[in-house]
């Protein structure tokens, strides 16, 4: 076992795993207690949500639950880097594109250019413009 | 209200215009590229309308604050500013609801597991491992070659210049794969009723 670094959608955890050319595995607890999905009869749960686990030899094993089998469950995209040990869970395109279609504006809080922290969600009731742009 | 957000690696990128510009709106950075994911933001510029509600009402779009650029782009900035007077001064709505949804482009597979390789590699690159970084960051290139936040926005992390031949080099394969970009904006009448 060794220590895996797991950003999930920006959240920046610390676990213990198992990492090998296979991929990774976590045991069971440590997925509970890092991503807050659990192992039950009825699937892989979290919170009243639980997800029919087909084939769940291909997630768990004795050496633990298999992180990329976990992002193909939940249909996140997993980007890893086996030699630095660090995981990047990203947002799955259903979650985007359910926020996107529902045309209500997906809330963010990002600092300006003193570090102040500015939500979206403050100027609500205004007209506003919302321009990306970037020095490059 | 107008607030802008510098998809950039810190606050000091976007500080020179900002102070050029003497700004008081919102001026935000956004390092981790949280709108690009959240919005499906592909490239800069990218201006959307949010009503009074926090509904959008006009989606993504490229647009220019003036014509300077306009015989690389042919984009006229005049049309864009004639609807948001509309859209602020008079309520008219540009579009219709039903458009907008019409017109927004969903996220694919490739784009978000692109976004994923993207923020692995700049996690890296912020641990001191340009090697490893590279890694994803190539691999986010593979997958979505025309999201110019990936691409080229990764250019000056990674010791490329976003200005020179690295950036020619995209604009020609962008151009060569028929510049896929946003939907266009109906123009004119086609407004809401």
């Amino acid at each position: 076992m060794s220590s895996l670094t797991i950003i999930d959608d920006g959240r920046l955890t610390s676990a213990a795993a198992t990492v090998d050319s296979n991929g990774v595995r976590l045991s069971p607890d440590t997925l509970h207690t890092t991503l807050g999905w659990e192992l039950k009869a009825q699937g892989l749960c979290r919170d009243e949500v639980c997800i029919p686990v087909a084939g769940r030899s291909a997630l768990v094993n004795s050496d633990g639950v298999d992180l990329a089998a976990f992002a193909d469950l939940l249909q996140r995209p997993l980007a890893l880097d086996l030699e630095e040990r660090v995981a990047y869970l990203g947002a799955s395109v259903a979650q985007r594109s359910q926020q996107l279609a529902s045309l209500q504006a997906p809330d963010f809080t990002l600092p300006d250019l003193d570090g102040r922290p500015h939500s979206l969600s403050d100027y609500r009731g205004k007209k506003i413009l919302l321009l990306a742009y970037a020095s490059w | 209200m107008l607030i802008s957000v510098a998809l950039d690696c810190s606050a000091d990128d976007p500080r020179p215009f900002v102070e050029a510009a003497q700004a008081t709106h919102p001026c935000l950075v956004d390092t981790e590229h949280t709108l690009a994911d959240l919005y499906r933001v592909i490239n800069v510029p990218t201006v959307l309308w949010i009503g009074e509600n926090g509904q959008v009402v006009r989606p993504n779009d490229a647009v220019f604050a003036n014509n300077a650029l306009k015989d690389m782009h042919g984009i006229d900035c005049e049309v864009h500013h004639a609807a948001l007077r509309a859209w602020v001064k008079e309520n008219t709505p540009p579009l219709r609801q039903e458009d907008v949804k019409d017109l927004q482009i969903l996220p694919t597979l490739e784009e978000q597991q692109a976004r994923a390789e993207f923020a692995l590699g700049w996690y890296l690159h912020q641990q001191g491992k340009a090697e490893a970084a590279e890694r994803h960051f190539r691999q986010a290139d593979k997958l979505a070659p025309f999201d110019f936040t990936i691409r080229r926005g990764s250019m000056p992390i990674r010791g490329m210049d976003p200005f020179g031949a690295d950036f020619a080099d995209l604009f020609s394969e962008w151009i060569q794969a028929g510049r896929p970009y946003y939907k266009p904006i109906p123009t004119g009448d086609q407004g809401a009723d």
